[in-house]
């Protein structure tokens, strides 16, 4: 009889009744041939793995993390609550102990969802490791948390509602903005002024392979997760780096993902993307999960793998050495540099614009921090859609000190409710999230 | 007339059934040596002076195959596995006579590589070399394409006595389970064909055309004709029996929790609504977890003989049994001597079930009648909370879609049903310590013969369609056609319920027993790039666990002893 040495706890929902559109990648479909695999291997039957229905999360859970225009009804669906949901009862299974790892097999994903949500971008709608991570630190008190962030696709929403928490490590790899949506996650994104150094992109070139992803791992990912000390790391599994994968052009495998896992040794990973639904997502997540639970994987490949045929080049190598010896200068004087960003400013601000492909919506942000020395500081963020939807948010953090919070609720009393369509504030320190 | 029949661990249990009550019941010693023996004596005893034509049925529960698992007594039997990559299927290693081959078949059932003729060739002589007369074949994703199966079975078919394969055992898909499945059903095969010719031959000798049914552990029957086929479906029909038994006495409207209390282990059981809840995919038996269909049921190691013991200020019942109660004549207090004491039971030495517990009354610094009254309480707690155990573990089963995780059912039984020795003295106590309203079942001490007698017949069918292969295929039924593109879930429902009916005739229903019902439809539009490439279909249907109709309005007055004269 198999027997798993790492207890590891899975909550498999593959919303078999739930999807963007008919033939959206984020389909019905998308989890089918996974749930085949999965249950024809007799996954759920080995000593060590335990299957849990998901929790559905709260309004609650929502409102520690995103800031929703114009509320939680317009822009979150039931399927959303129960994906965030199983993230949520995974880390609940691994913060009292019953299981040692857990992987959240959800969808709809939520790794494109930012801090402000006016709708659904990158198939995301809300956040559901920030939702998952808000609540291990409100029930369960967990500091330090540390997410890899393993999607093709850089994990710009994640980026964004963690770019000021410096307890906060987030750590994406993924392939070049220039070649990808979302476009983002260059190098020289590091973070927030009062966060600097939190935020790690490692962007791969197209066609990177095994060798590649393993590289930066084992020399830049691991060695900046043993410096910084999590007190828990989540693994956003994203699976489209796969060779088969149709919107992305890398070239890993499910044992690579496997052996990834395997070495990354993540507490809980949640799947993001990966929509070569038959061709790799049966394997990949078959190689993870067994790989979480430390069992032997050197059996699992796809049908089609020659691992000679998806060879990276010697200039691929390269390059990626190249990018991770400059990850490594980053991180090793994030201090310094951080400095040299604060420059004595006593507010920061910073300004972008954000499109949602999959709802069409162009929204442009203004942000104001409060660049303090006590604390990450209070942010308010002023956010106005093409539409004309206009909102002002203030987010006093969660370890914010007297003076931020203070002013988190002046800036929130002064907004002009005339001004714009909803004023919110979002108080961590008390749990308190009021809207006018 | 009809007859049940139940071969247990001690006794066998017959009952002779006639229009509306019982005519006789009889229990005879079983000889675990001789089961056959104990089947035959029952039968003589129940059918004396009956003319054999006024019998229309017999159904027989034994535990011939499930000693032979739990005693390891299985003959040697062969095991040719097709894997292809994922998990390493030595892992799920039968015996010494099991061997992996080349070959791979994927999810959507499309072949990615062949099996290798020369290869079975060499592992069949191996096979023989090594005395095996009957192998079981099993492929990786082999519901959703036998062809590898059936192909090794073509090669080796002439070697071997029986050829098992492993897509006719079950529809479900899950690989090791249906390495043990085939495994065990060819491995029970030789003891199972051994009975089926006997109780052939006996019925001949005695000139007796009685149509002969077998109880599945699934609380369903089967033709002795066509447990031949799936000998395993009869392992652990023991305690389907006494489940079925219960049945007529469940409210129609609620859903009951069923205590079957014994004298080592209480055995419990979910009805909805008079339809006992099915295990969600198997047996476990004996170190295999399988895909054999049962009812789903949670044995805890506590009856009336379980040993007590105090430790500390705690009582503790069980989980050992040294032998009957010291008001029996046994060795240690238990919580029988417990209903001694209090009175309530009588027919034993009362005298010797006080001084079993006075001892334990010394260690608490408690009366005679309070220790009593805590170990029959603890009795009680234990198996509330092993049922509360079972009713959240239902609950928490997970579920695939948005629908059902908001919608999703909840089992919250409001009644219990207890059969057993001490069923009485139970009842009583569980009706106070609960809010639940607690029945006897009548006739508890012959409920699993009355449940074998009455039992319908069940089915499970199950049918795949990939519409971009362009199949359809039901597996167990080794039924595979060619389908068009408008092939849909419609289709393969109308498909699915005519093989039902097949099978079900096939298996000696008769068509009033035929109360068909869909338990799984699923289909999935299969999109490759932006076009609609196909369907996946998946539908499942079935004939639930339930009692033969023209027995079923008049079941409650059956358990009325109306004895003939012998």
């Amino acid at each position: 009889m198999l027997k798993a040495p790492i207890k590891t706890g899975l909550v498999f929902f593959p919303a078999f009744d739930w999807a963007i559109s008919a033939t959206h990648p984020e389909r019905e479909e998308r989890l089918l041939y996974t749930q085949d695999q999965v249950f024809e291997e007799g996954i759920l039957d080995i000593d060590g793995i335990v299957e849990f229905k998901p929790d559905l999360a709260t309004i609650q859970d929502v409102r520690r993390v995103h800031f929703c225009a114009p509320d939680e009804a317009s822009v979150i669906t039931e399927s959303h609550y129960i994906s965030a949901g199983g993230a949520k009862k995974i880390c609940s299974e691994v913060m009292q102990k019953r299981i040692s790892r857990g992987f959240a097999l959800v969808r709809p994903p939520g790794h494109h969802a930012m801090r402000v949500v006016h709708g659904c971008r990158g198939f995301c709608n809300i956040n559901i490791e920030a939702i998952m991570v808000e609540f291990m630190r409100e029930a369960y008190g967990i500091d330090r948390v540390a997410i890899v962030d393993t999607d093709c696709h850089h994990g710009d929403g994640t980026q964004d509602i963690y770019w000021h928490d410096p307890d906060t490590l987030f750590i994406s790899l993924h392939q070049d903005g220039r070649t990808l949506y979302p476009g983002t996650g260059f190098q020289h994104e590091l973070g927030g002024p009062t966060a600097y150094g939190a935020t790690v992109n490692i962007p791969l070139p197209p066609r990177t392979s095994e060798e590649g992803f393993l590289f930066a791992l084992e020399h830049a990912i691991l060695p900046i997760l043993e410096e910084f000390k999590p007190d828990i790391i989540v693994n956003s599994a994203g699976q489209d780096n796969h060779y088969t994968d149709p919107i992305t052009s890398m070239n890993f495998s499910a044992r690579g993902y496997a052996q990834l896992t395997h070495l990354l040794k993540p507490d809980i990973a949640v799947l993001e993307g990966g929509y070569a639904i038959e061709g790799a997502l049966p394997y990949t997540n078959l190689g993870i999960i067994m790989a979480l639970a430390g069992l032997d994987f050197s059996k699992v490949k796809e049908p089609d793998y020659q691992p000679e045929k998806i060879r990276q080049s010697k200039d691929t190598s390269r390059y990626i050495e190249k990018t991770v010896a400059q990850t490594m200068e980053y991180w090793q004087n994030r201090t310094q540099l951080g400095e040299r960003v604060r420059g004595g400013k006593k507010l920061a601000e910073r300004e972008h614009s954000i499109f949602y492909d999959t709802d069409n919506i162009l929204e442009t942000q203004r942000e104001t921090l409060r660049v303090c020395s006590d604390c990450c500081g209070v942010l308010a963020i002023d956010s106005k859609t093409d539409s004309g939807y206009h909102i002002y948010a203030v987010h006093i953090p969660r370890k914010a000190c007297k003076a931020c919070q203070e002013l988190g609720y002046e800036w929130y009393d002064t907004a002009d409710a005339a001004d714009f369509n909803r004023v919110f504030l979002q108080d961590r320190t008390h749990n308190q999230y009021l809207v006018k | 007339m009809i007859i049940g029949l139940d071969v247990g661990g001690t006794h066998t249990d017959v009952v002779l059934i006639g229009k509306d009550c019982i005519l006789r019941q009889v229990k005879v010693p079983t000889d675990p040596h001789n089961l056959l023996e104990s089947v035959w004596a029952g039968l003589e005893a129940v059918t004396k002076d009956v003319p054999p034509q006024d019998i229309r049925r017999a159904v027989l529960s034994t535990t011939l195959t499930t000693n032979a698992i739990a005693e390891k007594k299985l003959v040697p039997t062969g095991m040719i596995v097709v894997s292809g990559p994922g998990v390493d299927p030595e892992c799920f290693r039968t015996s010494e006579h099991y061997y992996c081959v080349a070959g791979s078949i994927d999810h959507r059932g499309r072949e990615i590589q062949p099996v290798d003729r020369m290869e079975i060739e060499a592992v069949a002589s191996k096979l023989r070399a090594e005395g095996v007369r009957q192998v079981g074949v099993v492929g990786k994703f082999s519901i959703r394409n036998p062809e590898h199966e059936i192909q090794i079975k073509e090669i080796i078919s002439e070697s071997f006595d029986h050829v098992f394969l492993g897509h006719r055992i079950s529809g479900n898909l899950n690989f090791p389970r249906r390495i043990a499945t085939t495994y065990l059903n060819a491995a029970v095969y030789p003891i199972h064909k051994r009975f089926f010719d006997a109780v052939k031959e006996s019925l001949k000798k005695k000139g007796l055309s009685i149509p002969i049914y077998i109880l599945k552990a699934d609380g369903g029957t089967m033709s002795l004709d066509a447990s031949l086929d799936s000998p395993g479906q009869t392992i652990l029909s023991g305690p389907a029996a006494s489940v079925m038994g219960s049945l007529p006495f469940a409210a129609e409207s609620e859903e009951t929790l069923v205590l079957d209390i014994g004298g080592t282990t209480t055995d419990m059981a979910i009805l909805l609504r008079q339809v006992p809840l099915l295990d969600p995919v198997g047996i476990d038996l004996g170190g295999f977890k399988t895909l054999i269909r049962a009812l789903r049921t949670h044995s805890v190691p506590v009856g009336g003989d379980s040993v007590v013991r105090v430790s500390g200020e705690r009582i503790t019942i069980g989980p050992d049994r040294q032998g009957p109660a010291m008001a029996y004549g046994g060795p240690a207090p238990t919580p029988t001597d417990a209903l001694f004491v209090l009175g309530k039971a009588t027919n034993g030495d009362v005298e010797s079930a006080r001084r079993g517990l006075q001892e334990l009354a010394a260690k608490l610094g408690l009366s005679l009648e309070e220790t009593a009254t805590r170990i029959f309480d603890e009795a009680c707690y234990l198996i509330l909370n092993e049922a509360a155990k079972m009713i959240s573990d239902i609950n928490s089963k997970p579920v695939y879609t948005v629908h059902e995780l908001l919608e999703g059912y909840q089992v919250r039984p409001k009644e219990i049903l207890v059969l057993g020795g001490p069923a009485p003295f139970f009842a009583f106590r569980l009706a106070v310590l609960t809010d639940f309203e607690v029945h006897v079942v009548p006739q508890w001490s012959v409920a699993n013969a009355i449940g074998a007698a009455l039992a319908r017949n069940t089915c499970e069918v199950s049918v795949f369609s990939d519409t971009e292969r362009g199949i359809v295929i039901a597996p167990e039924e080794g039924f595979s056609q060619p389908v068009k593109r408008d092939f849909d879930k419609k289709s393969a429902l109308e498909l699915a319920f005519k093989l039902l009916r097949q099978k079900c005739l096939a298996e000696g229903a008769c068509e009033c027993e035929i109360e068909t019902e869909v338990l799984e439809e699923m289909q999935f539009n299969m999109v490759r790039g932006f076009h609609t490439a196909g369907r996946n279909i998946r539908v499942k249907v079935q004939v639930k666990p339930g009692l033969i109709p023209e027995y079923k309005d008049i079941a409650q007055t059956l358990f009325n002893y109306c004895p003939l004269p012998s």
